[in-house]
C-alpha cells in the first residue's frame, strides 16, 4: 500500500463530508420553501375559486374547471394572489417607474427608510446614553431600570396615533414623528443589551483596572465598551426590524400619503389585494436588507477588534 | 451618599420654599403668606427640609420624603385656584423645585442602603421605583397644569385617571373585545401550535433543519403588515385579531421551543434510553421540562407582541369597541384624555398578563439556576 491510496480516500471522504454539508443545510430549509408555495398555490386555488366562479356565472358565460383554475391564478383582486402575481407586482414596482414616481414600491421604501433609519439612530443613541447612565448610577438601576422594563409593557404601538397627533398639533409633521415612534420601540432592547454588556466584564478585570488606578472614563473606553460590543450588535439586529415596524405602522395614522404602512392601508381599503401583499414583501426584504447591513457592519468592527 | 452634600441639598430645599414665601405665585393671584391652610404646610415643609438637612443620614429621608409630600400637596393645591393654573411663577415652581429635590436625595439615600434584611431589602427595591414613578408623575401633573399646556397635546394624568373612572363600562367592554377575545384566544392557538410544531421539529430533525431558519426569516419580519390581509379573510370581529396575534406568536415560540428541546444533556439523554422510555415518556419527563425556560421566554416575548399585534389590527378595521379602534377615533375627535385612559388600560392589561407568566414561570421552573440565588 503506498501512502497515496492511504490519503486518497480520506480526502474524497472530506469532499463527500463538505458537499454532505451542503446538502444537509440547504435541501431541508429548500423543501421547506417548495412546500410553502405548493401549500400557497392550493390555497390561493381554494379561496379564489368561488370568487371566479361567481364572475363566470355573473357574464353567464360557459365555463370549464380549467377556465376557473386559470382564473384563480390572475385574478384582479384575489382573495389571496397567487406568488407568481405578487412577484410580478413586486418587481413591476420596483423596476416599473421611474424610482420617484408615486407608484413606485422605491419610492415608498425610501419614505419608510428614511424614517427608520432616524428613528434607529435616535434609539441607538437613547439607549447607549440610557444604559451608560444605568451602568453607572445605583440610584437609576435602582428607579429607572424598572419603569423601563414597564415602558414596554405598554403596547407602544397604540401611542402612535396620538403621538403623530399631538406633535402634527404643535407644527411637526413628516419624517420626525414617526422617527420618534421608531426610537421609542427600538430603544429597549439596546438599552437592555448595552446594560448587559457594559457589566460584562470580568470582575477580575475590573479590578485589575482599578490597580492601575485607571479613571472611570478610560474603564468605560478601554474595558467596558470594546467588551459590549457583541451585545451591541445582537441588539441593533433586533433593534433594526423593530424599528421598521414602527415606522411601518407610524404611516397608518397620518392617512397614508407614501410610505410601506401608506400602501398597505391604501390597499386594504381599495381591495388592491395584490398591492398589498406587494407591499408586504417590500417590507420584507427592507428588513432583511436592513438586517445584513447590520451584519455585515459587524464583520468589519469584529475584524478590525481583531476577532476571527 | 456624602452627608456635606446631603445637607448642602436639604438647604438648597429649604431655600426654595423660603423664596417660595417672597416670590410672586401668579401675576394675580394673592402671595403665599395670605392663604391660610397653604402657608402653614408649606411651612412645615420647609421646616422638616431644614430637619433633614440637621440629620444628614439615614433619618433625613423619612423625614425629607415627609416634606416633599406636604410641599407637593401644597404645590396641587394652588393649581386648584384657577388664578395660578396655567401662569405659574417663580414662587410656584419653587415649591416644586423644592419637592422635586427632596425626594431625589431621598431616593438617592434610600438606593445607597445596603446590608439589609431581606425583607428590607425587598421592600427598598420595591420603595424606589415606586416612588421614582410617583415622582414622575407629579412633575407631569403640575408642568401641564402649571404651564397651561392645552388638554389637546397633553392631557395632566389626574385627567386621564378620572376619565378613566368615569367611563369604566366603555372600558371593561373595549378590554373584553380587544384582550379577552382577540389577544387571549390568538395568543393559545399561537402559542400552542409554535410549541406543537416545535415538537415535530424535535421528533423529525429534516423538518428541524429546514423550518429553523425559515422560522428565524419570518420572526424578523414586520409580521403586523399582515394585519390588514387578515381583516380581509376574516372579517371585522375578533376573528381577525386573533389570526393576526396567532401569526405574530408563532413564530418566535417555534424558534424557542426548538432551541429548548434541545437544550437537555447528552448524559439525561442516555438515562432516559437506559430506562427504556418511550418517545413519549422522554418527552414529558425530560424535553419539555427541559425545554420550560426557552418557552417561557417566548411566552414573556409573545405577551407584548400579542397586545400590540391586535391593537394594530384594530386600526384596519373593528366593530364599534375595542382598544385600538378607541384609539384611532378619539384621537380623530381630539378627546386625548379618553385616549391615554385606552392607554393606561393597555398597560395595565399588558403588565398584568406579563405578570402572569412570570408568576407562571417562577413556579414551574424553581429549579433552574437563575432562580435558585
Amino acid at each position: 500500500m503506498t501512502s497515496s491510496s492511504l490519503t486518497l480516500p480520506a480526502r474524497r471522504a472530506t469532499f463527500f463530508a463538505a458537499r454532505n454539508a451542503i446538502v444537509e443545510r440547504y435541501v431541508p430549509v429548500a423543501t421547506m420553501v417548495l412546500a410553502l408555495i405548493a401549500i400557497w398555490y392550493v390555497a390561493a386555488v381554494a379561496m379564489n375559486w368561488a370568487l371566479v366562479r361567481d364572475a363566470f356565472e355573473r357574464e353567464e358565460t360557459p365555463y370549464t374547471v380549467s377556465d376557473v383554475l386559470a382564473g384563480t391564478m390572475d385574478a384582479e383582486r384575489p382573495l389571496l394572489p397567487a406568488p407568481h402575481q405578487v412577484i410580478n407586482a413586486f418587481v413591476d414596482g420596483v423596476f416599473g417607474y421611474p424610482p420617484l414616481a408615486p407608484r413606485s414600491l422605491i419610492y415608498h421604501s425610501l419614505v419608510t427608510l428614511s424614517a427608520t433609519v432616524l428613528g434607529f439612530i435616535l434609539g441607538a443613541l437613547f439607549g447607549i446614553a440610557l444604559a451608560l447612565l444605568i451602568v453607572h448610577s445605583r440610584v437609576l438601576e435602582r428607579s429607572l431600570l424598572p419603569w423601563i422594563i414597564c415602558s414596554q409593557m405598554v403596547p407602544v404601538l397604540a401611542l402612535a396615533p396620538i403621538f403623530i397627533v399631538v406633535l402634527g398639533a404643535i407644527g411637526l409633521q413628516g419624517l420626525l414623528p414617526k422617527s420618534i415612534i421608531s426610537a421609542y420601540l427600538c430603544f429597549f432592547p439596546i438599552a437592555i443589551g448595552m446594560v448587559k454588556g457594559f457589566t460584562s466584564p470580568d470582575p477580575l478585570q475590573i479590578e485589575l483596572m482599578r490597580t492601575w488606578s485607571a479613571t472611570s472614563r478610560q474603564v468605560l473606553w478601554k474595558l467596558r465598551w470594546p467588551s459590549a460590543v457583541p451585545y451591541l450588535f445582537a441588539s441593533l439586529k433586533v433593534a433594526i426590524t423593530i424599528s421598521l415596524v414602527g415606522a411601518i405602522v407610524a404611516e397608518l395614522p397620518t392617512g397614508g400619503e407614501a410610505g410601506i404602512g401608506a400602501r398597505l392601508l391604501s390597499g386594504s381599503y381599495y381591495g388592491q389585494t395584490i398591492q398589498l401583499w406587494a407591499a408586504l414583501v417590500a417590507a420584507a426584504v427592507l428588513a432583511s436588507a436592513l438586517i445584513g447591513i447590520v451584519g455585515l457592519i459587524e464583520r468589519g468592527v469584529n475584524s478590525r477588534m481583531g476577532a476571527h | 451618599m456624602d452627608p456635606r452634600k446631603l445637607r448642602l441639598g436639604f438647604l438648597l430645599a429649604t431655600g426654595a420654599i423660603a423664596l417660595a414665601f417672597v416670590l410672586p405665585i401668579a401675576p394675580d393671584a394673592l402671595p403665599l403668606m395670605a392663604r391660610p391652610y397653604l402657608k402653614e404646610i408649606a411651612g412645615a415643609a420647609g421646616l422638616l427640609f431644614l430637619l433633614a438637612a440637621w440629620f444628614a443620614d439615614n433619618r433625613a429621608t423619612v423625614v425629607g420624603l415627609a416634606g416633599a409630600l406636604l410641599a407637593a400637596t401644597a404645590s396641587l393645591a394652588l393649581l386648584n385656584d384657577a388664578s395660578v393654573a396655567g401662569a405659574a411663577q417663580a414662587g410656584f415652581w419653587m415649591i416644586v423645585l423644592a419637592s422635586w429635590l427632596s425626594v431625589a436625595l431621598s431616593l438617592v439615600n434610600l438606593a445607597a442602603l445596603q446590608k439589609l434584611r431581606r425583607r428590607a431589602q425587598q421592600a427598598v427595591n420595591l420603595a424606589v421605583p415606586l416612588l421614582f414613578g410617583a415622582t414622575a408623575f407629579y412633575l407631569w401633573e403640575v408642568a401641564v397644569r402649571g404651564l397651561g399646556v392645552p388638554t389637546v397635546l397633553l392631557p395632566p394624568p389626574s385627567a386621564a385617571a378620572t376619565r378613566f373612572f368615569a367611563s369604566l363600562p366603555t372600558l371593561a367592554a373595549d378590554f373584553t373585545q380587544t384582550f379577552i377575545r382577540g389577544v387571549l384566544i390568538g395568543y393559545v392557538i399561537g402559542c400552542g401550535a409554535g410549541l406543537l410544531v416545535a415538537i415535530l421539529a424535535h421528533r423529525y430533525q429534516f423538518l428541524a433543519r429546514g423550518l429553523l431558519p425559515l422560522g428565524n426569516f419570518f420572526s424578523a419580519l414586520p409580521l403586523v403588515g399582515v394585519a390588514p390581509i387578515m381583516v380581509m379573510w376574516f372579517g371585522f370581529d375578533w376573528p381577525s385579531k386573533a389570526a393576526v396575534v396567532v401569526l405574530v406568536t408563532f413564530f418566535p415560540m417555534l424558534v424557542n421551543a426548538i432551541a429548548g428541546l434541545s437544550a437537555s444533556g447528552h448524559i439525561e439523554r442516555d438515562l432516559m434510553r437506559s430506562y427504556a422510555a418511550s418517545p413519549g415518556q422522554s418527552l414529558t419527563k425530560l424535553y419539555l421540562p427541559a425545554a420550560l425556560p426557552f418557552i417561557f421566554n417566548a411566552l414573556k416575548i409573545n405577551a407584548t407582541l400579542a397586545l400590540i399585534g391586535a391593537i394594530v389590527a384594530e386600526f384596519f378595521g373593528t366593530p364599534t369597541q375595542g382598544i385600538g379602534f378607541r384609539i384611532s377615533t378619539e384621537a380623530g375627535r381630539m378627546a386625548i384624555d379618553m385616549v391615554w385612559a385606552e392607554i393606561a388600560l393597555a398597560a395595565l392589561a399588558g403588565m398584568a398578563f406579563y405578570g402572569c407568566v412570570t408568576l407562571a414561570e417562577r413556579a414551574t421552573t424553581f429549579w433552574h439556576p437563575s432562580y435558585r440565588t
